[in-house]
């Protein structure tokens, strides 16, 4: 579905990534792991278009996404939770969710309906400012959002990032159901242990380089892995 | 004796609540753009000026009937906007505040020199007078009146808007975070180009309801511009709603002071309540 192909990005005369290829297909869950500053949120960046790759080739469902400006990527099918969330602080939860689906506003009532069943606290929450919501709530109502746009790839940067270890399993335990729903999902993570149990295959990123890939089980029992990252 | 008194002092606080609704009507293009673009239009009072000629020359020298001729120069006015953010805006959009300004400010004198030579430097007139509403003792300017239904009107129907509406919740998301709108799929560019039209189109209503009220004239932007800039400094630059309250606060010190006093002792406190509210709340009158 998604294909990402030998991508050379970065900022001014600087470069996060270097060369870097990977594949997500239909149906799957992915992971890129790998340690603060590897460029796994430049690589996301990259895939919605925020940055222009320098080299290399995205393509997505079958079509080349280097024509496509960055605020017509949510409509080709993918979505993109940011680092940190980013939700807009002072709109309520629900008119966050409503920027989420800007651009499939006929279906608006019924996704809200559908993200509502999925996230009932959001529900009980939808008046209050956003800002306003807790670091869990808001991480979950930056992914509702997300799914707004009834995506067909889903890009998470970081999802437990800055929450409490309880909150952090809840996330997890939510991006496993989002899974479970079928969405093809593209989660960036330092927290390796828990986001290894929720995908199929993992890549690992270092200093803007792909040095590991396979399934999750065997990029785990990487002895680098185990050793560098895990402390075994 | 003290009857009377009385119900002139409220005839004045009645005729300060009329003019608060024009001052809220005038502060709100101005406090949108800069909410949502972030850029002060120094020159806002300039394209009411050419909206009031859009007016006069409509309906005086082409004859076309009063309503056309307003609703055709709150499209001319949107259009200014529009074009201003385009060609003067965009390019200065990441510059410095200080170089924003001086462009801005620049396209002030240019239109006051540019009407000048186009349409002379006398003062026209539109000769259109409402009749005045007596209310018993009292009385009340037609053109005020009507500039008062108007500009709730407006405020109301923009409030709405922004609230109820995909692309108003988009104008108010964008001023929170521009980053990461296109996530959303907004084009960010589009929403300032709207944004600057609307705030056109709001000069352009305030143009239809000075014309009424005031003579044409180059330099009549200056009459009310700063007091617009006063009182949207007052209420918070960009805080739409404390802007609305700030022009009727600053409508009660210019018409009660103004009655109690003379009316330019009125401005005079006014501008003297301004001073020491910059002192006291800086960032505004509802600022926490």
């Amino acid at each position: 579905m998604l294909a990402v192909r030998n991508v050379t990005a970065g900022y001014g005369d600087f470069n996060a990534l270097f060369d870097v290829s990977l594949e997500v297909r239909a149906g799957e869950a992915v992971a890129v792991i790998g340690p603060n500053g590897a460029g796994k949120t430049t690589l996301l960046r990259v895939i919605s278009k925020l940055i222009e790759p320098r080299r290399g080739a995205l393509d997505f469902d079958g079509a080349s996404l280097a024509p496509v400006p960055a605020h017509a990527v949510v409509a080709r099918g993918i979505a993109h939770v940011p680092e940190n969330r980013r939700l807009f602080p002072r709109l309520t939860a629900e008119e966050n969710l409503r920027m989420g689906a800007y651009t499939s506003r006929r279906e608006y009532a019924q996704r809200l309906e559908q993200v509502y069943a999925l996230f009932p606290r959001l529900k009980e929450r939808r008046a209050q400012p956003a800002g306003t919501l807790s670091g869990g709530e808001q991480q979950m109502c930056a992914i509702a959002r997300a799914l707004m746009s009834r995506p067909k790839l889903l890009l998470l940067d970081e999802p437990s990032a800055g929450l409490a270890p309880v909150v952090v399993q809840s996330i997890f335990e939510l991006v496993r159901r989002i899974c479970a729903e079928g969405y093809t999902v593209l989660i960036v993570e330092q927290n390796i242990r828990q986001v290894l149990k929720v995908v199929g295959r993992a890549y690992l990123l270092e200093a803007g380089r792909i040095v590991r890939s396979g399934s999750a089980a065997d990029v785990l029992a990487a002895p680098e892995i185990q050793k560098a990252y895990l402390g075994l | 004796m003290s009857e009377i008194f009385d119900i002139y002092l409220l005839e004045a606080v009645l005729n300060g609540l009329l003019l608060g609704g024009l001052l809220a009507l005038l502060s709100l293009g101005l406090n949108l753009v800069f909410g949502v673009i972030d850029v002060v239009w120094i020159c806002y009072a300039e394209l009411i000026m050419c909206g009031m000629y859009a007016v006069y020359y409509l309906y005086v020298q082409y004859h076309w009937p009063l309503a056309l001729a307003m609703l055709a120069a709150i499209g001319v006015v949107a259009l200014l906007g529009w074009l201003l953010h385009q060609f003067v805006i965009r390019p200065v959009l990441n510059a410095e505040p200080i170089n924003q300004l001086l462009v801005t400010g620049g396209v002030l004198f240019f239109l006051q020199a540019a009407a000048t030579l186009a349409f002379g430097i006398e003062f026209k007139n539109l000769g259109v007078s409402l009749p005045s509403v007596r209310l018993g003792e009292m009385s009340f300017s037609g053109a005020r009146l009507v500039a008062f239904g108007t500009a709730l009107a407006g405020v109301v129907a923009l409030w709405l808007f922004l609230r109820k509406s995909y692309l108003g919740t988009a104008i108010r998301a964008i001023s929170q975070d521009r980053g990461i709108m296109p996530l959303m799929g907004v084009n960010p560019a589009r929403i300032f180009a709207i944004t600057s039209a609307l705030g056109g189109a709001l000069a352009g209503v305030a143009a239809c309801l000075l014309v009424l009220q005031y003579d044409v004239h180059p330099a009549i932007g200056l009459s009310f511009g700063p007091i617009t800039f006063l009182i949207c400094v007052l209420g918070g630059l960009g805080n739409m709603f404390g802007g609305f309250v700030a022009a009727f606060v600053f409508a009660q010190f210019i018409a009660v002071g103004g009655f109690f006093f003379a009316v330019e002792w009125g401005y005079v406190i006014a501008f003297v309540f301004f001073i020491a509210m910059m002192f006291w709340r800086p960032r505004g009158i509802l600022a926490k």
